[in-house]
């Protein structure tokens, strides 16, 4: 379900990616997956390292905490809109989330590595605009452009 | 230093297979979280976790770092070698301690 709304102007290709709950240990196929588009295309190296970081992250998001979702990146001719879209419990305190450290991660989760408190935090700094609205028991959706 | 040294030293076993040998390493990054990592983490370097599920392959092909070094004999499962493989990420085992990789990576001029 979209959430937030899509800005379709001067679109120059758009490529969508599920992103499952159930496997988190194995998520990172969409960020690997678009990474590899946007090295075909012959992005600048640091964009795309910025991007595969962010979109790396908030895959890791859906996948830990959400029931499922979605990362559908717009390519355009001067920038690159991602958005991020799950279903599940939302973000209670968005402030508190942002802060570096803070995670509600299981321990389960923590011992895998995950769960720092880092994922917000590391995708508002990789990208040039950050924009997340959630909504409690409902859903968590993110928007980030990447100028090119 | 580069793959094809870590392959020839005797204390480092290559587990995934990969297809050039020739890659530079350009540091040593050694981390347990995952986000530290993705942050922190620069293109060529070599990494050494603990961590053993084939997440740690993804986080190697979105940094691009030259390898994978997993210490002190743990085992990785077949599955992430298969991806790891899949995605021609080098992952290396050896006995040693992250001290013991790091002495080995400074004798070398890295």
């Amino acid at each position: 379900m979209y959430r937030l709304q899509r800005d379709e102007s001067d679109l120059a290709m758009m490529k969508a990616f599920e992103v499952s709950n159930e496997d988190f240990s194995s998520a990172g196929t969409a960020s690997s997956k678009i990474k590899k588009i946007l090295r075909q295309i012959g992005m600048d190296a640091g964009v795309i390292r910025r991007i595969a970081i962010a979109t790396y992250e908030a895959e890791i998001n859906v996948a830990i905490h959400s029931n499922g979702g979605h990362i559908e990146v717009y390519i355009k001719s001067d920038k690159v809109d991602i958005y991020v879209e799950d279903t599940g419990p939302g973000i209670a305190d968005i402030n508190l989330a942002m802060q570096k450290g803070y995670s509600t991660a299981t321990k389960e989760i923590r011992e895998l590595g995950f769960g720092a408190g880092m994922g917000l935090p590391n995708m508002e700094k990789c990208c040039d605009d950050f924009y997340i609205e959630s909504v409690v028991d409902e859903y968590t959706a993110i928007k980030m452009t990447f100028n090119l | 230093m580069k793959i094809i040294d870590l392959v020839n030293h005797e204390d480092f076993k290559l587990i995934s297979k990969i297809s050039q040998t020739e890659r530079e390493i350009a540091g040593v990054e050694c981390c347990d979280l995952l986000s530290w990592v993705m942050a922190n983490g620069q293109e060529g370097e070599a990494w050494i976790t603990v961590q053993i599920h084939s997440n740690i392959v993804a986080v190697a092909t979105l940094l691009d770092f030259s390898c994978i070094i997993v210490p002190e004999n743990i085992e990785v499962d077949a599955e992430v070698i298969e991806k790891a493989t899949d995605e021609d990420i080098p992952v290396f085992s050896t006995q040693l301690d992250a001290y013991g990789i790091f002495k080995v990576f400074y004798e070398a001029g890295i």
